[in-house]
């Protein structure tokens, strides 16, 4: 997502990545970047919490706009309320992705 | 408080995706400043959580990736600001996608988008936001040979200013 999003803006469109992953977008130099203390596939929040998803959307669009130069990177500061074995274990698809299962039944590592 | 970029990522993942620096052709810094007013400005969403259209737009191809595992469906879909949120399906076969199937906003938030430019904080959304499924093949080479080019063409006939990336 990093990559795709310097191609956007490459391509002459600002952008802002909202990210549970930030020091991988730096890495990556993006643009913009906001991270979030998220589990995957919640990078706006909790489901039905439209005070937390507007937190998070609020901030990408100041990230956005206000940002002075590239690499620029904010923090939620929004603890997920959730346990954290419960959030780990939660977040994780009920059977392991086709790649994961490679790993496993080969002993890879990933990368 | 700083992000731990690692707090829900399995251990032995982790040397995946720390300490591998810029993508390979991707050193430079790019930038485009941005340079209206947010109250004057049009904001598109993407999301890589997989999100499709159920009733007028095929899944993103989950069959191939089982059979090609290091292979990821690149295209993308056009997403509805509007789109009623029983017709959003997701394909996504590296989350649990039960809480995006519940509410679709917590990937992609077209609904507050349009909330936050009727309360003036935009000047407006996308009429068509951009889903796409972010497990890829390494190279990106779908991405970039053929969706990249064809979401920035349909991102400028939107009139966007500025876009916001989610990750899933």
């Amino acid at each position: 997502m990093p990559v795709l999003a310097r191609w956007i803006e490459k391509a002459g469109i600002p952008t802002v990545v909202v990210t549970m992953m930030p020091a991988v977008a730096e890495e990556r130099l993006t643009p913009r970047v906001v991270g979030v203390e998220f589990p995957y596939g919640h990078s706006f929040g909790m489901p039905g919490d439209k005070a937390m998803q507007r937190q998070v959307l609020e901030l990408a669009l100041r990230v956005l706009a206000g940002a002075g130069a590239p690499g620029t990177r904010v923090d939620l500061d929004v603890e997920w309320p959730v346990p954290l074995r419960d959030a780990y274990r939660g977040w994780q698809p009920k059977e392991a992705s086709p790649i994961v299962k490679v790993l496993l039944e080969t002993g890879r590592r990933p990368g | 408080m700083k992000v731990d970029s690692y707090r829900f990522l399995p251990r032995s993942f982790r040397s995946y995706y720390e300490g591998r620096g810029p993508f390979t052709g991707e050193e430079e810094l790019v930038w485009v400043p941005f340079e209206k007013r947010l109250q004057e400005s049009r904001i598109a969403l993407l999301s890589s959580a997989g999100l499709f259209l159920k009733q007028s737009q095929p899944s993103f191809d989950i069959e191939r990736e089982r059979a090609q595992p290091e292979w990821g469906d690149p295209s993308w879909r056009p997403i509805p600001a509007h789109v009623d949120n029983a017709d959003r399906g997701v394909a996504h076969l590296h989350i649990n996608d039960e809480d995006v199937i519940a509410d679709p906003e917590i990937a992609l938030p077209a609904r507050l988008l349009e909330q936050l430019a009727t309360d003036g904080v935009i000047g407006g959304s996308a009429a068509q936001h951009v889903s796409v499924m972010g497990y890829q093949e390494r190279t990106l080479v779908g991405w970039r040979d053929k969706t990249a080019g064809e979401v920035i063409a349909h991102l400028r006939s939107q009139g966007v200013d500025g876009l916001i990336l989610a990750p899933a």
